[in-house]
């Protein structure tokens, strides 16, 4: 009898090990996206580094050189697989569409929280949700059929290239900065506007001297985040680019970028060859990028949080 | 020029620019659904695709579509919960959560075909499972885990801290009180980030070209075996699904109709993401007023 008493009131109760199942199985799934994030950067590096241990290619011959050519040997027997000409496409594409698309971003913004939030609210706000929501691919068939026709139009050429490729991205990204930077005015106090209206400053002064200023840490968080999606995107640039692994010399001639490349490429080469371990180094600079933009966001956060 | 002048011509800036940006989306859509919706028929929608001849149809891939999203959703809606309960209900303020908090943003921030070639890599290639609908939805999985995720804590979060009192205080154990107090009342939040993760998913292209391949062969939809190789249902199949069929179909250039058959695909894409939307809207609002008698 008392042994059986002991017995229950030193052992794990049903509940407690109810909540011990509870938490290992959550503890489980969150282990897992971690394991997955690790071995995503582990495989990717280690497939990227081959081109240069196992190939012997120099880094600074891909990362500067501007001939690709992966399957043919240039004059000093070198296999050509000078990246310049995708990297140099993919910062071009990227900033021009961060150029473009942020003052829209912080117009719409703006019009948004301070001048007609009604009518932000209920237009403005559900088009910014729908523009987000459109597939990439639909962007790529539309800036096929209509940007680079219109392109062709005005400037002559084929059409594909740099340009076609910003259009494409600008819209594609518009949204994301936008809602971005409204979070970014909606965190600027209510008192900054009244002090300013208060020392008899119009509505625009109010904007452009307090609002924005104060604002402009979460707007570069923004921009900086449209930057992350452009660089990254694949189908929509790849289909309007050109794809030819050509160092840009114009807006309107058949350009490249890194995903452009990739996509085209990955199917068509062996894997453990050259031309395919090229390929994973391409993959691993975007990887690459993709971290730099995060540790970009997070530097900008921590120097200008809002006191 | 006076400041009264500024004003009034930076409001009418900002007008013009709002009106832009609205007007980008109509023509957007009006030119998707004007030129998609007329080639919409009974038979677009049913038939097989055509690689050398006019009038294909995208029967397949639509059922790809549906089939790897809801393979997908099976995945990654189990595990986002458990690491969403986790990361709003267990995680100590600590370096091990920060950790954790990095990885998932690094993991969101990726760009999809990085995700795709992992996947590749992993369930493709060393798993030998070929181009295949589970090799897709575990990479789609991959990519929506990190947002889903996300959505899951701040739905959680969102319930006050009394009803998960009022569960410890009746002597509930807190993975009780989170399964049978907190889950239920921040499911309308959660059911509408799982349509939004839907919709997403039902147009990713870039993860998918070289997970689930880019070749849609000939279902037998009288086959439901899923051992059988022309069974719709068979994991182990390559399946194309709608948006890799627009990419495919504009790159290679040998359909006659291509650009009708985009514009139709893509009217198709865009009236399911903008139903999944719709939906997501309506369900929350519905069991929010079910669960709250608001």
């Amino acid at each position: 009898m008392q042994s059986s008493i002991e017995e229950r009131l030193t052992k794990k109760s049903k509940k407690a090990k109810l909540e011990t199942f509870g938490k290992s199985l959550s503890f489980i799934c969150i282990a897992f996206i971690v394991l997955v994030v690790i071995s995503i950067l582990y495989f990717v590096a280690s497939k990227g580094i081959a081109t240069f241990t196992q190939n012997g290619v120099s880094i600074g011959s891909f990362l500067g050189g501007t001939d690709w050519n992966p399957s043919g040997k240039g004059a000093d027997g070198q296999p050509l697989v000078g990246a310049l000409p995708m990297i140099t496409g993919s910062f071009l594409v990227t900033f021009l569409s961060a150029i473009v698309a942020t003052p829209f971003a912080i117009g719409a913004a703006v019009f948004m929280t301070e001048i007609s939030p009604k009518m932000g609210k209920k237009i403005l706000q559900p088009v910014i949700e729908l523009l987000v929501g459109i597939p990439s691919v639909v962007y790529g068939f539309i800036g096929l059929t209509v940007v680079v026709p219109a392109v062709r139009n005005v400037f002559g050429g084929s059409g594909f290239g740099i340009l076609a490729g910003t259009f494409v991205l600008f819209v594609m990204i518009l949204p994301t900065v936008t809602s971005m930077t409204i979070d970014a005015l909606n965190t600027v106090p209510r008192h900054y506007r009244e002090a300013s209206l208060a020392l008899g400053a119009t509505r625009w002064q109010t904007v452009y001297k307090v609002v924005l200023r104060s604002a402009i840490p979460g707007i570069l968080t923004a921009v900086v985040f449209g930057m992350a999606r452009a660089f990254g995107e694949a189908l929509a640039v790849q289909m309007v680019i050109g794809n030819a692994a050509l160092m840009p010399g114009n807006l309107v001639s058949p350009a490249s970028t890194l995903t452009s490349i990739l996509t085209m490429g990955m199917g068509n080469t062996v894997m453990g060859s050259l031309q395919n371990n090229v390929l994973w180094s391409l993959a691993l600079i975007l990887l690459v990028m993709s971290l730099v933009f995060n540790i970009m966001t997070r530097l900008i956060g921590k120097k200008g949080a809002m006191k | 020029m006076n400041a009264k002048k500024a004003d009034k011509i930076a409001t009418g800036t900002l007008y013009a620019i709002a009106g832009v940006i609205v007007l980008i989306l109509f023509s957007l859509l009006a030119f998707i659904l004007v030129r998609g919706v007329p080639h919409i028929s009974w038979n677009f929608l049913t038939n097989r695709s055509q690689t050398f001849k006019t009038g294909g149809g995208i029967g397949p891939q639509l059922f790809n579509s549906f089939y790897l999203l809801i393979l997908t959703m099976l995945f990654s809606v189990p595990i986002s919960l458990g690491a969403g309960i986790y990361l709003s209900e267990y995680a100590k303020k600590n370096w091990v959560t920060d950790l954790v908090r990095t990885a998932i943003e690094v993991l969101s921030s990726l760009p999809s075909i990085v995700v795709g070639l992992f996947g590749f890599l992993i369930f493709v290639i060393q798993m030998g499972w070929g181009f295949s609908i589970i090799s897709g939805a575990l990479a789609l999985t991959l990519f929506n885990l990190p947002l889903l995720t996300r959505t899951v804590e701040d739905s959680l979060r969102a319930i006050p801290a009394t009803q998960r009192e009022a569960g410890l205080a009746l002597g509930l154990s807190r993975w009780e009180t989170v399964t049978k107090i907190v889950v239920p009342a921040a499911l309308p939040g959660i059911l509408t980030g799982v349509i939004l993760a839907a919709g997403r998913v039902f147009g990713e292209a870039a993860a998918l070209i070289y997970t689930a391949g880019q070749s849609a062969p000939a279902l037998n939809f009288a086959d439901w075996n899923p051992m059988h190789i022309a069974s719709p249902l068979n994991p182990f199949r390559p399946a194309e699904t709608l948006a890799v069929h627009i990419w495919k179909i504009n790159g290679e250039g040998i359909m006659p109709d291509a650009a009708a058959v985009s514009a139709g695909a893509s009217a198709v894409l865009i009236i399911t993401v903008l139903l999944f939307n719709l939906l997501a809207r309506y369900l929350g609002r519905v069991i929010y007023k079910k669960s709250t008698s608001a």
